[in-house]
């Protein structure tokens, strides 16, 4: 059969790599492009950080944020895990017709409100309306610039003992989103962890080349950023279950859904991977920020296991998390 | 009936395992939850070398044969027909590689994903001009729910919501398996979900016809665990019994509501299995009163062809005969992006557990 474009390329796992490693990247490629990071850290006088990003998230308002705030928070996170302070972000609209105003009007303000918390200004955008249908009520894309603070963030830098730190709970965004989309199947304040990561990006630059690479774990979750760390390097990823900051409601609502936390979206969290000695340290710097209060270390660089993410259960067990395979599917009974 | 040492912790229970005389002993856990929690707690390596967990035909997707996902595919491009499936559904291949109702909806068909029947009775209400088809698939947990959709569509008067009924029963299943020359299995992990709809005693049949242990068990890790201790005691015993560790959930008798509810509205029915070829009564299908809610007969559908030879072993993994990485499409071929069985599709499914909770 002809290969066509499903929803699974859309998920953020394997065929999403796929996807760029097969099409994008050969046609395209270059020194800035194929690092593959949140974004491109550019040379010219000053050292700019840039990145974008689209979203198109459904529902467009959720516990916790709606589409606006999320294509702020997004872009100035991707900047902030290439070592850039975030300054200028273009925004750009594609609007289903027959959008509410007053839809419309909710959604610029948490874009302007997100934006100031976020410190970027909003310098440049565009708006295009097509026809009913042709898309889901809007979708917006915004880029972001800033300027490089921290240089040589890199999983290439991560080493043997290092420790993996996460900057709070997870799995909260992508199970508030599941539920906003099937409101009767369950009550629960779940709400997204929808947040800037800039303030927390900064306090750990101050460890230097001790913190070796950040990233925050959108789609796909904990599990598949992990495993884009280990893929094709010599050393592995060893989680503790027991340790894992997951809410207790998180973990309910996904035990219902048939979901993992591990593999559900964030979009206030980060991962940092930094030097053992100083993993106390980055905890309490994490910690001085609000989106940063329910810091943790979830696990240890290893070599054991080359290439690998492991999950040491805490039931007593070890297996392996692999990436995401696809879109999560709720399953049956 | 036994009781269950519930104060122990999960290193006593593996002690008092490794302490059982016991040379060998193939177990087999049949529904696909307890085939993921083994799997993602990781307790197949945490038993000794000697004791086998084997997968069962307990994945409900996994068991449906391709020829029927075949028909599913085909009745979606039916000109106002929405398809309304669980999401375990909506990868699983047909017969051409690359096809699947996942597949179908990015070319246009209408797939939606619900996860109660009832949504799909909604769903009918909602769109009154389509014909709204519910894919009842699962074994005796789902077909309650089944049933109540039916009656709900029938009190709502709606001329447009069907149900393709290819729900299944666990015993017949069973009966098969047992009469097979070559089936080694010393005892079960009965599927607890379905006991809480047809009562622990529904396995009696086990130990009492065919000799063989059998624990309706619960789906956290120390369930599985207990219950596996409890299996190779009675192994180690030469005294095949009926256990119920999940009592928490599971009565007796079950639920006999839910049990009315389903002969009310469904009518055993000789059903085709994955693998395993036609077992007599062992599928369920609507009653002839309410025939006008069967997909079957509206689209005068075929369910249960003959299914192609594949290289694909689902239905030698879904039988306890082959271990999913034996399969020699396993991780190669057939990966979760990329399915060529069911069984690597649903989040029940053996080859889809084993390939995502690989053991180190």
């Amino acid at each position: 059969m002809e290969q066509v474009i499903t929803l699974d390329y859309g998920s953020g796992g394997r065929k999403t790599s796929q996807l760029i490693d097969e099409l994008i990247v050969p046609a395209l490629g270059n020194k800035a492009l194929s690092q593959l990071n949140d974004g491109a850290v550019l040379s010219g006088r000053e050292k700019l950080v840039f990145s974008t990003d689209s979203f198109v998230v459904s529902p467009r308002f959720f516990p916790g944020g709606n589409i606006g705030k999320l294509s702020v928070c997004g872009t100035v996170n991707d900047v902030a895990m290439c070592g850039g302070e975030p300054k200028y972000l273009s925004l750009a609209f594609i609007i289903e017709e027959g959008l509410p105003v007053s839809e419309l009007r909710e959604i610029i303000a948490s874009i302007a409100k997100a934006a100031q918390d976020a410190g970027v200004q909003i310098v440049t955008g565009d708006t295009k309306v097509v026809e009913k249908g042709k898309c889901d009520g809007i979708y917006i894309n915004t880029a972001g610039i800033g300027f490089l603070r921290k240089d040589n963030l890199s999983p290439d830098n991560i080493e043997v003992g290092d420790k993996v730190i996460v900057s709070g709970f997870i799995g909260d965004h992508g199970t508030a989103v599941m539920l906003a989309r099937e409101p009767e199947l369950l009550e629960s304040d779940i709400a997204s962890d929808c947040a800037p990561l800039h303030r927390a990006a900064q306090k750990l630059w101050q460890l230097g080349d001790d913190l070796r690479v950040l990233r925050d774990p959108t789609r796909g979750g904990v599990a598949t950023t992990l495993n884009e760390f280990t893929e094709n390097r010599f050393f592995s990823i060893e989680l503790q279950e027991k340790g894992l900051p997951v809410r207790p409601a998180v973990h309910a609502a996904c035990e219902i859904l048939g979901l993992d936390p591990l593999y559900c979206a964030n979009e206030g969290k980060l991962l940092a991977i930094v030097k053992a000695d100083r993993a106390d340290e980055a905890l309490t710097l994490l910690r001085e920020c609000s989106e940063g209060k329910d810091a943790a270390v979830i696990g240890t660089v290893t070599a054991t296991y080359p290439g690998k993410v492991v999950l040491k259960t805490a039931f007593g067990g070890t297996r392996v998390l692999s990436k995401l395979s696809g879109a999560q599917l709720p399953r049956i009974c | 009936m036994p009781c269950f040492e519930r104060d122990w912790t999960a290193e006593q229970v593996l002690d008092a395992i490794r302490a059982l005389p016991i040379e060998k002993a193939n177990l087999m856990e049949v529904c696909g939850t307890h085939t993921v929690s083994i799997a993602r707690s990781g307790i197949k390596r945490m038993l000794p070398k000697n004791v086998q967990l084997l997968s069962g035909p307990g994945c409900p997707v996994c068991v449906t044969p391709t020829s029927d996902i075949d028909t599913i595919l085909d009745l979606a491009l039916e000109k106002d027909v929405i398809i309304a499936t669980y999401g375990d559904v909506l990868r699983v291949p047909g017969s051409r590689h690359g096809d699947s109702l996942r597949r179908r909806g990015s070319e246009g068909a209408r797939v939606k994903m619900v996860y109660s029947p009832l949504d799909a009775v909604s769903l009918a209400e909602k769109f009154p001009d389509k014909q709204v088809v519910f894919l009842g698939v699962g074994f005796e947990t789902t077909a309650p729910g089944t049933a109540i959709a039916v009656k709900q569509a029938q009190a709502k008067g709606l001329k447009n919501f069907t149900v393709l009924s290819l729900l299944k029963t666990v015993k017949p299943a069973l009966e098969t398996l047992m009469a097979q020359p070559d089936f080694a299995v010393d005892g079960f992990l009965c599927p607890g979900h379905v006991a809480v709809i047809t009562g622990a005693e529904h396995f009696r049949f086990l130990p009492e016809k065919y000799h063989r242990g059998a624990v309706v068990a619960g789906f956290e890790p120390m369930d599985i665990l207990l219950s596996v201790y409890h299996l190779l005691r009675q192994l180690a015993e030469g005294k095949p019994t009926l256990g119920n560790e999940y009592t928490r959930a599971v009565a007796p008798k079950g639920n006999p509501l839910a049990q009315q509810t389903v002969e009310r509205y469904f009518t055993p029915c000789d059903a085709v299995w994955r693998g395993m070829g036609e077992i007599p009564q062992s599928g369920l299908q609507l009653r002839e009163a309410y025939r006008q809610f069967d997909a079957v007969a509206r689209f005068g559908l075929e369910l249960g062809k003959p299914e192609k030879p594949s290289a694909c072993q689902c239905g030698q993994v879904i039988t306890g005969k082959c271990p999913p990485q034996e399969c020699p499409l396993f991780g190669k071929v057939c990966v979760p992006e990329n399915p060529v069985g069911p069984c690597m599709v649903s989040g029940e499914g053996a080859c889809a557990a084993a390939y995502q909770y690989q053991e180190v």
